[in-house]
Parts: structure tokens; C-alpha cells; sequence
């Protein structure tokens, strides 16, 4: 149903347009990173595409892939009044991970884009307010990077080892009652 | 000469008290918390032992269950919710999660609350079960009677400390 997006889309962005496929219904399209925000704002406003809400907003690292660019970040949008599906990608390169937000186009695309900043480290342009939405203010790096070592803990608080041992070394006091 | 026995049955008998109401203080965080609520039902009942009433405020309690999987942006929240706990406080660690991180081997999970604040009793089991909630409860009892929780351990050796600054201590 949603092919017709997909032209009109390959007829509005012309070579700005690097892929497309629909597999059974799901429509995707890679474009160009510079005109994510302007086709963004074409999709939601031209009459008969609509795209009024975004369903979620994600990013993919393919540095095991080996491919460039590395991250992808993916907009899955949708339609209330059209009842059609679109998914958007943009390829972001390694250095400067860097893309421009939707969070004026949809207001939820705001926490969503933090989100995207906290775990894999994309920032994005025109953000409000770009800071670290699950994780705490403390945290290094980005988590969801697959560069980031798995087993790697920032914990915020520990207890000291001494008072741990203080209170072993002294487990046998509790235990002969005639001392106090 | 009495005083020594005195004070000696004395804590026996205020540990006994204290073993049969406990006031628990539920840190639930995520799906034991399903368990816990089958423990407090009428089939597994944990009035029976003591421990019914779920106390919404440190200050009212004096057993910290910690239910569920702790993070690590959760730590100083739990270490502070256990410091405002007036002593003496006990703390049952329920379920792997709290117990060891569990399966959430990565960068967000504490491994073990006990990096945190010192834990009596630790109930292993994704999600336990409630018989096994109820088991820890006794053993917790048994340990509260023998005056061997963190806590009572911890007084102890300060008032023995104290003692023998003080050259008071009771000879044997
Ligand atoms: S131990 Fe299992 S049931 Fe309990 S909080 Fe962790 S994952 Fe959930």
C-alpha cells in the first residue's frame, strides 16, 4: 500500500535516495543525511502522506559489519490519518556522528534523540536539551556501542572493603553472650 | 556477678522480641515483586511469622527487603534508604538479582547489593518461590535470636570496644 510513499519519496528526494526496499510491507529508505530534516518535514506536511507520528527511533552500530558509515540511525514513522507505515534511514559517519533532530517536527522524537545520545553517542543538531536521559551525569562513554566492553561497571557507590572485614574479624563476639 | 547473666538473658529476651515484629520495608524493583505480594496473601501468610506489615517509610521499619533487580543508578538510593533505618536493621536479599546482578551481566546492573550495604540473609531463585521467602524469614529469626545479623554484630563489637577503653569489661 505504502509503495506510493516510497515513489513519491523517490520522485520528491530524486538521487538523495540511496536504497529502497519493501519486503512484504515494510518500506524502508535510505537517504542522505543532509536532507534528513527537510524530507522529514515534507513527509509529515504533504497532503496524502501525512506522517504524523513517530513510532520510535533507533540506532544500529555496525562496526563488526566493518561498514561505512558505521551507525545508522532508523525513524519508523507512521501515518494516524493514512494508516501507512514508513521507515527512514540515515547513514552517520564514525567522526562526527552527527545529525540534524526532528524533536520540532515531533515533540516525542525529543526524549527518543536523547536516548539515541546517551547509549550509542549520535548527537543531534538543534537539540533542545542534549544530556544523558537513562543513564546517570557520571557515566563515560556510550554503552551500546559495541566498542564499549561488556563487562565494563562505573558504579556510583561502594561500600569499603575495611568495613566489610572489621565486622567478620569480630563475628565471634556476638556469639559468646557473656560479653556484655 | 548477676548483672553479667542479667544483661546476657536480657538480650535474649529482647532479641526474641524483636524476631516476631519484624517491620519490613519492601524495595521492590521489578517482577519478584510478584512473588513478595504471594508471600503477604492469605495462602502462603506471612503474618504468620511476625513480619505482615509493609512499612512505606524507613524511619517505621527495621527490615529492608530489597526485591528486584538493583541498578547502579539505584545504589545510592538503596544505601540511603538503609542508612535512614534506625538500628538495629536487618536486610534480606531477595532474589538473584539483588543477590548477584543475575543474568544482567553488563554496564548497568550492580552485581550484588551487598557492595552496597551488608545483607543478612540471601534468597537465590528467579523469581523464589514463596516457601523459600518464608524459609529465609525463619532462618533470618534464627539469626536475629543469636544476636549474629550485621547489625547486632556490629553494636556488639562497639560496646566491647567501648568497654575495654574503658576497662569495664566484664571478666570471664
Ligand atoms: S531475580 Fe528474576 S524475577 Fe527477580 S527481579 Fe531478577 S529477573 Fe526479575
Amino acid at each position: 500500500m505504502s509503495q506510493e510513499v516510497l515513489q513519491k519519496l523517490q520522485q520528491h528526494l530524486g538521487e538523495n535516495v540511496l536504497e529502497v526496499h519493501d519486503h512484504r510491507g515494510d518500506e524502508t529508505a535510505t537517504i542522505e543525511a543532509k536532507t534528513l530534516h527537510d524530507t522529514c518535514r515534507w513527509l509529515k506536511k504533504t497532503a496524502g502522506l501525512e506522517f504524523d507520528m513517530l513510532v520510535d527511533l533507533t540506532v544500529v552500530d555496525y562496526l563488526e559489519q566493518g561498514r561505512t558509515p558505521r551507525f545508522e540511525v532508523v525513524y519508523h514513522l507512521y501515518s494516524i490519518a493514512q494508516k501507512h507505515r514508513l521507515r527512514l534511514k540515515v547513514g552517520i559517519e564514525t567522526d562526527t556522528p552527527e545529525v540534524d533532530t526532528v524533536s520540532d517536527l515531533w515533540r516525542n522524537a525529543n526524549w527518543c534523540e536523547r536516548e539515541a545520545w546517551d547509549l550509542y553517542g549520535i548527537s543531534f543538531r538543534n537539540h533542545p536539551e542534549l544530556r544523558r536521559i537513562l543513564l546517570y551525569e557520571e557515566f563515560e562513554g556510550h554503552p551500546l556501542r559495541k566498542d564499549y566492553p561488556k563487562a565494563k561497571r562505573q558504579p556510583l557507590v561502594r561500600r569499603p572493603r575495611e568495613e566489610f572485614e572489621a565486622v567478620v574479624r569480630g563475628s565471634g563476639i556476638g556469639n559468646k553472650r557473656t560479653l556484655i | 556477678m548477676g548483672l553479667e547473666f542479667t544483661t546476657g538473658r536480657l538480650a535474649d529476651t529482647v532479641s526474641w522480641a524483636r524476631k516476631y515484629s519484624l517491620f519490613q520495608y519492601p524495595f521492590v524493583t521489578a517482577c519478584c515483586g510478584m512473588e513478595f505480594m504471594a508471600v503477604w496473601g492469605p495462602r502462603f501468610d506471612i503474618a504468620r511469622f511476625g513480619a505482615e506489615f509493609p512499612r512505606f517509610s524507613p524511619r517505621q521499619a527495621d527490615l529492608l527487603m530489597v526485591v528486584g533487580t538493583i541498578t547502579e543508578r539505584q545504589a545510592p538510593i538503596l544505601k540511603r534508604i538503609y542508612e535512614q533505618i534506625c538500628e538495629p536493621k536487618w536486610v534480606v536479599s531477595f532474589g538473584v538479582c539483588a543477590s548477584s546482578g543475575g543474568f544482567y551481566q553488563n554496564y548497568s546492573v550492580t552485581p550484588g547489593i551487598d557492595l552496597v550495604i551488608p545483607v543478612d540473609v540471601y534468597i537465590p531463585g528467579c523469581p523464589p518461590t514463596p516457601e523459600q521467602i518464608l524459609d529465609a524469614l525463619v532462618m533470618l529469626q534464627k539469626k536475629i535470636q543469636d544476636r549474629d545479623t550485621w547489625s547486632q554484630r556490629n553494636y556488639e563489637i562497639q560496646e566491647w570496644t567501648k568497654k575495654q577503653a574503658e576497662g569495664t569489661l566484664a571478666k570471664r
